[in-house]
């Protein structure tokens, strides 16, 4: 991609008497004219991002409501999706397998439902943003925008989605006997901090999705087997009792193990803070910025690339 | 040439000082598609398992050349044409001028931003006809106000709700050329430093092409260049006072347009 070579024999078609025997370069130069399609500065690039978040949100809300738009019941579905998968949830291990695993099934419930709708957000994210770039090369060849708009935006959508899930959440919550209080303020910094990590990562998948379209195959194996390590189904303190302490820490500090206890501990009365890791709080705001800003930087660095192939 | 174009825009392109200020400097340039899996005409998974497994610099990548090598200098106030046969690399050019495909070796450089005459892309078939003006404004760069004041111009230019109160539907109920009526509405409510429109005359029935042509002079006025592809010889003419023609991705001629034309048509034998 980078150009330094300049041929100064090319011939230049109709150069006016004053501007004879000038390279390209220099006339370019004369002029003031700038290299098209050149990356901008990083902060020149979250101005531009900013200045696009009209479209940015504007494009995440298009998405959410032509999902639905086909159906009968229309966006009553935002609602009723999340809601029949919590009831498949509850049926199968509330009702046939009766696990609890460790937990009573007043806890059980809350807990694997707050788990797979937590989970599924930062699934959705990364899955929708290996396909952000990949699978919108239409967009990215016919206008200009900072193609952070993208993942960006397909991550907002998720979480939009994701706040519709929350209401049953709610009602799951009330249904098994925890009731609204000050600890569900939290969940609202829970979101947030989840929320940046989920678009950092987006941005990452992003880029390497562009690159390389068959991470969009790759990456439901990769998010199964994460899932499967983050207990999701499972209360990591309370599988892990017989292992060393440091076995249970590590499976703690992984991202979306963080999230969804945080999430568990603010909604459900039975789910107490003997769950969480020291430090739990720290460590969710470190895994929120430095995946945000490492995958932002990181996705900036292709910018100019985008759309080729 | 110089003279010419002088002759028949005396104002405009030329500086109080006299000189022409070039809005778009193309400079050797380059540009490769690179296509994953088409390498070998064998789709297999073997086959594929094969490319992967013979270790080369590029597995599985075939490259189209799609332009190759063009230098041309274009100044403030021209309607430039763009013609060529089928994958001549017209609109390849105009996206990469455009600084939305990188190019593989030379550059360009533009005055401002140049912008391309297309907004299908971001506009959704189950969004109503109002939704979709709004997106696509915001996805072209313009401010929600800005799109506040020109939307019914918007919707009154496109003829949407010529039939009836058309524009509160999804556009998957729309006729095609109704799509591609609100699609050049939305496209052409942006005023553009260089502009650069890729065939978006042939659609519409004949009113509506007379409209457009119309407010894409309009448009040219308001630009400092106008690029135009189009396979109609005639609104080149129309149109044009300076034409490139492109064959197999190389610059086969660069005039005054009645020249080029004279040459391209003895070229393809009409």
């Amino acid at each position: 991609m980078s150009h330094t070579t300049h041929d100064a024999g090319v011939a230049v078609g109709a150069i006016p008497a004053p501007d004879e025997g000038l390279t390209p370069a220099e006339l370019a130069a004369r002029y003031g004219l700038a290299v098209s399609g050149a990356r901008p500065s990083l902060v020149e690039y979250v101005r531009q991002l900013w200045s696009r978040r009209h479209f940015i949100l504007a494009f995440s809300q298009a998405k959410l409501t032509a999902q639905y738009s086909q159906a009968k019941l229309g966006q009553l579905w935002q609602v009723a999706t999340p809601l029949l998968n919590a009831a498949v949830y509850y049926f199968i291990f509330g009702v046939i397998l009766h696990a609890s695993r460790g937990l009573s099934p007043d806890v059980y419930i809350p807990f694997l439902v707050t788990g797979v709708f937590v989970f599924t957000f930062t699934q959705s994210s990364v899955m929708s943003g290996v396909r952000a770039i990949s699978g919108n090369l239409g967009l990215v060849r016919a206008l200009h925008f900072p193609r952070a708009s993208l993942p960006v935006s397909f991550s907002l959508q998720q979480l939009q989605q994701l706040l519709f899930s929350m209401i049953v959440l709610f009602i799951v919550a009330i249904g098994f006997g925890s009731y609204p209080g000050m600890s569900w303020l939290l969940i609202v910094p829970v979101l947030a901090l989840q929320f940046l990590f989920n678009t950092g990562l987006a941005l990452i998948v992003a880029r390497m999705g562009a690159k390389t379209p068959d991470m969009a195959q790759l990456m439901p194996f990769v998010l199964r087997t994460w899932m499967y390590t983050s207990g999701v189904m499972f209360s990591i303190s309370a599988m892990m009792t017989d292992r060393p302490e440091w076995a249970v820490r590590l499976l703690q500090v992984n991202p979306a193990a963080i999230y969804m206890d945080l999430m568990r501990f603010a909604l459900i009365d039975g789910y107490g803070a003997s769950n969480l890791p020291p430090h739990v709080w720290a460590i969710a705001v470190f895994w929120a910025v430095a995946v945000f800003a490492g995958g932002f930087v990181y996705f900036w660095k292709a910018e100019e690339r985008y759309g080729r192939g | 040439m110089a003279e010419q174009n002088a002759e028949q825009n005396p104002q405009q392109g030329t500086t109080e000082t006299g000189e022409r200020r070039p809005t778009v400097i193309a400079d050797d340039l380059h540009i490769v598609y690179r296509v994953n899996g088409a390498k070998t005409g064998k789709g297999s998974a073997t086959a594929a398992l094969s490319r992967i497994l013979k270790r080369g610099e590029e597995r599985g990548v075939r490259k189209v050349h799609a332009v190759r090598g063009v230098s041309f200098v274009s100044y403030r106030g021209e309607a430039i044409g763009l013609i060529g046969s089928n994958g001549s690399g017209k609109s390849t050019l105009l996206r990469a001028i455009a600084g939305l495909l990188p190019a593989e070796k030379g550059r360009v450089y533009t005055d401002g931003q140049p912008s391309l005459l297309g907004v299908n892309a971001a506009l959704m078939n189950d969004l109503t006809g109002e939704r979709n003006v709004i997106l696509g404004g915001l996805a072209m760069g313009m401010s929600r106000e800005q799109i506040k004041e020109r939307y019914q111009g918007i919707v009154d230019f496109s003829g949407i709700n010529e039939k009836g109160d058309f524009i509160t539907l999804p556009m998957r109920t729309y006729s095609s050329g109704m799509a591609a009526r609100l699609r050049f509405s939305i496209a052409a409510a942006k005023d553009h430093d260089v502009l650069m429109i890729d065939e978006a005359l042939a659609t519409g029935d004949r009113k509506f092409q007379k409209r457009s042509e119309e407010r894409i002079r309009e448009l040219r006025k308001e630009a400092g260049t106008v690029f135009l592809v189009s396979h109609n010889n005639k609104s080149i003419r129309d149109t044009c006072n300076r034409v490139l023609w492109l064959e197999r991705g190389e610059l086969r001629m660069d005039g005054p347009t009645e020249e080029v034309l004279k040459e391209y048509e003895k070229f393809t034998g009409k």
